[in-house]
C-alpha cells in the first residue's frame, strides 16, 4: 500500500483519532469513580486536619463521620439555611466565590466535636496562589474568632517557595491568631514580609521567595472569611 | 538482524548502557533541560518524574516501534505525539485512581512529560527505525540516564538549598546554631543550570572522546 498517498494519510490520522479517543474516553470512564472518591477522602482529611486530627486515607470517612457532628450552610446574614451533612459536604466553593451578590453564596461550616478538645467550627477557603489554585480549612474556636489550626493546600505553587504553605511549619503559627480584633471588627489577618511581630495576633509569617502566594493566600483568608462575619459575631 | 538474536545481546546491552554515560541525553545530547531545571528542587519529584518519564518512553518506543511500517511519514511527528499525549494521560489518570498521593506530586509534572525533547528525540531517532524490543530497552536505557541526571541534581540542590535528602534532615542543627544557613539560592533554576553545566564539565575533563575536534 502506498503510505505517502493523501488519501491514505487522511484516513491514517482520522482512525488514530478516534482509537485515542476511544481509549481515552474509556479510562476517563472506568476511573472516574474511583478518582472522585479519592478526591472526597482527601477533603475529609484535610477537614480533620484543620482540627488536628491525623487520619489516613483508610480510616479517613471513619473519623470524619464520628467526629464531624454537623455540617451547616449560613448565608453572608448569619443565617442558618440548611444542616444537611452531606449538601455542605457538596459546596463547591468555586461557583460560590463567583457570585457576585455575597448573600447568596452559600457558606458551609463544619461542627467538630471531640472528647477532651471539644466543639470547633472548620471553615473552607479557597483563593488563588501564583500558578493556581489554593485551598484550606481554618478551624475556630466557638468564640468564632481564635484560630484553633489551619491547613493549607495549593494545586502548583512552586516547590520550596510557594509550595511552602502546605508545610505544617507554616501552619502551626496560625493557631492562637485572631480575626476579630478588640473592638470586634473584623480584621482577618495581614501577610508580614521578614516574620510577623512577636504576640501580634493578626499576622502571619510571609514565606520567603513566595511573596505572590503569601498574598493570595491573605486576599484568600479576607474574601473568603469576610462573608462569615455576621454568622461568628451570632455565635460568640 | 534474525529473531534468534538474544534478549540481551552485546548491542542491546550497549542500549542500555550507553544513555548512562558517553551517550546521556542530558548532558552530552542536551536534551530534556526544560524539565531538569523544574522538577529538582527536591529529589522526590525528581524521582517520581524519572519513573513516569521511563514508563512513557518505553511504552511510546514499543507503540510507534510497532506501527512504524504504517506511518505517513508526512504526519508522523503528529502521530507520535498523539501516542506519547495519550499515554501520559492515561498515566495521570490511572495515578489519580490508584495512587492518589502519587499523582497529586506529579500532576504539575505531567505536561512536561508531553513536551520532554528526549521522548520526541527518541521516537523520531530510534522507535521509527527498529523492532519493538530494542526499541523498549533504548526506552528504558535513555530514561534512566535522563533519571540518573536528574537525581545527582536534586542530591546537590536538596541538600544545599534545603539541609535535607528525599525530604529527611541531614544537616544537623548544631550546624544552623553555629550560623550555617541553607542556601536558597540553589532552589531556584538558574542553579540547577549551573548543575548540569558542572556535571558535563566534570563527565567531558573524564571522558576526552566527548571533546569536539576542532
Amino acid at each position: 500500500m502506498n503510505t505517502q498517498s493523501n488519501t491514505y494519510t487522511f484516513l491514517y490520522a482520522s482512525v488514530m483519532v478516534v482509537i485515542v479517543a476511544a481509549v481515552l474516553s474509556f479510562a476517563a470512564l472506568q476511573l472516574k469513580p474511583r478518582q472522585t472518591r479519592n478526591i472526597e477522602i482527601e477533603k475529609k482529611q484535610d477537614i480533620l486536619k484543620a482540627v488536628n486530627v491525623a487520619s489516613t486515607p483508610e480510616n479517613a470517612e471513619e473519623l470524619y463521620s464520628k467526629y464531624i457532628v454537623k455540617a451547616l450552610i449560613v448565608n453572608s446574614e448569619g443565617t442558618v439555611t440548611s444542616d444537611d451533612k452531606n449538601k455542605t459536604f457538596g459546596v463547591n466553593l468555586k461557583i460560590e466565590n463567583s457570585k457576585k451578590n455575597v448573600v447568596e453564596r452559600k457558606l458551609p461550616v463544619f461542627v467538630f466535636e471531640k472528647e477532651g478538645v471539644g466543639e470547633k467550627m472548620i471553615i473552607p477557603i479557597l483563593g488563588k496562589g501564583m500558578w493556581g489554585p489554593i485551598w484550606g480549612f481554618i478551624s475556630l474556636e466557638p468564640d468564632g474568632k481564635t484560630i484553633y489550626g489551619a491547613t493549607f493546600g495549593n494545586k502548583g505553587e512552586t516547590p520550596g517557595l510557594g509550595a511552602e504553605i502546605s508545610k505544617s511549619e507554616f501552619q502551626e503559627p496560625f493557631t492562637g491568631k485572631q480575626i476579630f480584633d478588640e473592638a470586634g471588627k473584623f480584621t482577618s489577618l495581614a501577610m508580614v514580609k521578614g516574620g510577623a511581630a512577636d504576640g501580634n495576633p493578626h499576622e502571619f509569617d510571609a514565606v520567603s521567595g513566595g511573596t505572590v502566594t503569601s498574598k493570595g493566600l491573605e486576599a484568600m483568608l479576607q474574601d473568603n472569611l469576610s462573608s462569615y462575619e455576621k454568622f461568628l459575631k451570632s455565635s460568640k | 538482524m534474525s529473531d534468534k538474536e538474544p534478549l540481551f545481546s552485546a548491542k542491546n546491552r550497549k542500549l542500555l548502557k550507553n544513555p548512562l554515560g558517553s551517550d546521556n541525553p542530558i548532558t552530552v545530547q542536551v536534551l530534556g533541560i526544560c524539565s531538569a531545571l523544574a522538577v529538582t528542587a527536591k529529589l522526590e519529584p525528581a524521582v517520581v518524574m524519572s519513573l513516569s518519564v521511563m514508563a512513557v518512553l518505553a511504552l511510546a518506543n514499543v507503540i510507534i516501534s510497532l506501527i512504524r511500517n504504517t506511518i505517513p511519514s508526512r504526519i508522523r511527528i503528529i502521530v507520535q505525539l498523539v501516542i506519547v499525549a495519550a499515554l501520559v494521560i492515561v498515566v495521570d489518570q490511572i495515578l489519580k485512581a490508584f495512587a492518589y498521593e502519587v499523582s497529586k506530586q506529579l500532576s504539575v509534572f505531567v505536561g512536561l512529560i508531553i513536551t520532554n525533547c528526549i521522548i520526541m528525540g527518541r521516537l523520531e531517532a530510534f522507535a521509527l527505525g527498529n523492532r519493538p524490543w530494542p526499541a523498549f530497552l533504548d526506552g528504558i536505557g535513555n530514561a534512566a540516564g535522563y533519571g540518573l541526571i536528574l537525581i545527582i541534581i536534586a542530591f546537590f540542590r536538596e541538600l544545599l538549598g534545603s539541609g535535607s535528602i528525599y525530604g529527611f534532615k541531614v544537616i544537623p542543627q548544631a550546624f544552623y546554631d553555629m550560623g550555617y544557613q541553607n542556601n536558597g539560592l540553589m532552589i531556584l533554576p538558574p542553579m540547577a543550570l549551573i548543575t548540569v553545566g558542572i556535571i558535563i564539565w566534570v563527565q567531558r575533563s573524564r571522558d576526552k572522546s566527548l571533546i569536539e575536534s576542532n
